[in-house]
């Protein structure tokens, strides 16, 4: 299995390696996404795990019983359709296709899955129909 | 066909006999049917665009407080008007930002609230905070003001737009190896993307190339409500490069648009922030063409394929002002998602909203279908020509 998730460091754990035992201990590959960690700061990765069912339960055990929260991945970026003029001026700015326009309607659609929360939307969008929720 | 008067297709509107279809409806029926029965069977073919439009604003009249006030700075959440008029007017520009905007001191500044966002407020029914300077005055006493205003509380408010529905405009593109920020949107380094910004084959101007029908008074859709063509626009530029087809492959002709801002909806008024560039104002506009002739429909029958666009570079050619292009693209291939520019195949988005624009033509329609919505005869239509402009009346 594969899957993107968003780990909530508190400032107490934010000097903590968890990534290696993520790896070593359980077996998983873990690919950093996006992440912000400061020294006694809160933190957050965006990180896509993969590896077996069982393995990535456990890992999300550790990380819970060492104080790390989980978030799913589409609480970060919102697409607020209302907001949204379907310009498209998005979508030569998303790298990863989660923000195209639809031909021939020409309508822009968000596909959350494939978002990897690099927050250019934020920038690029004229009306601000992009926000990232933490 | 023999030709229509505006007085026959508007009978034909207050009877709810009209045929009305949009500018992207129109193409298919051409070319099935041909011009000569199409034009006979059609009486309005509604064009619309939606998107930044830089040069607009709105005069707004504050109200008097009690004592009277002659004010001299007016400042709407933050965001200065020119208060250069009589007492209690202002002109609120959609690109004034607030006197604490960085800028782009921080580069590349966010511009997150402008004169657009003000006005997008105002139309959402929202609380402005009001602020006013005067130096005080015998009739006019008062020296300051703070209050909550609602535009339902202004006497009036008017949105006047001095250039708006650019004929045509540029493709944006980045010759140079960093990204760059502009009012084409961010454009990534080496071709990494090219913006464009027109509704293309539902655009007014580009159905009407020739200004055969649209001028001073033809009533229009404007933000939402009913608006009229003012003036043309500033930097209106009618002698620029065209094909056989009479489409202008540059920006070439502009729009000045007035109407009431109380009949607006921030559905069609915008408030945007371009990175690194500025607050701007997206306005929706919708203007009705009366097929008066075949001639007309000819025009108002273009389609993306026929409408070229020159391709701009925003890193050198165009601040410099240099006037160069890495050539023409049509609407067609822009609207594919991808153009070729040598041996490069660079992705392109667009500022306009085109399925904004299909909206409007198709709330524009359905408008005149109800007969509600009648067509009004120009005083005169857009010059052709800046040299001894004739004002020229349809007669």
């Amino acid at each position: 299995m594969k899957k993107k998730i968003v780990l909530y460091f508190p400032p107490t754990v934010t000097e903590q390696p968890f990534t290696y035992y993520l790896i070593k201990d359980y077996n998983l590959m873990v690919n950093i996404l996006k992440a912000d960690i400061n020294p006694h700061k809160e933190g957050r990765a965006v990180v896509e795990i993969s590896g077996k069912e069982t393995d990535f339960q456990n890992g999300i055990e550790f990380l819970q019983s060492r104080g790390v929260k989980i978030l799913p991945l589409e609480q970060e970026i919102v697409w607020v359709e209302e907001r949204c003029t379907q310009c498209g001026a998005c979508s030569v700015i998303c790298p990863t296709g989660a923000l195209v326009v639809e031909r021939p309607s020409m309508h822009v659609q968000f596909y959350s899955e494939k978002c990897i929360v690099c927050e250019h939307c934020l920038q690029a969008c004229p009306s601000r129909a992009m926000e990232a929720h933490y | 066909m023999s030709k229509k008067t505006y007085e026959e297709i508007n009978a034909r509107i207050r009877a709810g006999e009209a045929v009305v279809v949009t500018a992207e409806e129109v193409i298919p029926m051409v070319r099935e049917q041909g011009l000569e029965e199409t034009a006979a069977a059609v009486d309005v073919v509604t064009t619309a665009t939606f998107g930044p439009m830089c040069s607009s604003g709105a005069f707004l009249c504050l109200g008097h407080p009690q004592p009277r006030m002659k004010m001299t700075r007016v400042f709407l959440n933050g965001v200065e008007a020119c208060a250069g008029l009589a007492a209690v007017d202002a002109y609120l520009g959609a690109t004034q930002l607030p006197q604490a905007d960085p800028g782009n001191k921080m580069y590349p500044g966010e511009f997150r609230y402008g004169g657009g966002h003000v006005i997008e407020d105002l139309v959402a029914g929202k609380e402005i905070f009001l602020e006013a300077e005067g130096y005080g005055t015998d009739c006019y006493p008062r020296k300051q003001l703070q209050k909550t205003i609602r535009l339902a509380d202004m006497p009036q408010a008017t949105l006047y737009n001095p250039r708006n529905a650019y004929q045509n405009y540029n493709v944006g593109v980045n010759l140079s190896a960093k990204t760059i920020y502009t009012y084409m949107g961010i454009l990534k380094p080496r071709l990494g993307n090219a913006n464009y910004s027109t509704a293309g084959q539902l655009s007014p101007l580009l159905n009407d190339p020739c200004y055969r029908t649209i001028g001073m008074g033809t009533k229009i859709f404007l933000g939402g409500g009913v608006g009229y063509v003012s003036w043309f626009g500033t930097q209106h530029a009618p002698e620029a490069p065209r094909g056989e087809n009479g489409v202008p492959t540059t920006s070439a002709g502009t729009l000045a648009v007035v109407g009431d801002l109380k009949q607006m909806t921030p559905r069609w008024l915008r408030g945007v922030s371009f990175m690194g560039y500025g607050a701007s104002l997206m306005v929706g506009i919708g203007i009705p063409l009366p097929i008066l002739d075949v001639e007309t429909l000819r025009y108002a029958a273009v389609s993306d394929a026929e409408i070229f666009a020159p391709i701009v570079d925003y890193s050198e050619a165009y601040p410099q002002g240099r006037g160069e292009t890495l050539g023409q693209v049509s609407y067609a291939q822009l609207k594919s998602g991808e153009i070729t520019i040598g041996d490069r195949v660079v992705p392109t988005a667009s500022f306009s909203s085109y399925p904004g624009a299909r909206e409007i033509a198709g709330i524009l329609k359905e408008w005149i279908q109800s007969g509600k919505f009648l067509l009004t005869k120009p005083v005169f239509t857009l010059p052709q020509s800046l040299t001894g402009i004739d004002y020229r009346s349809l007669v």
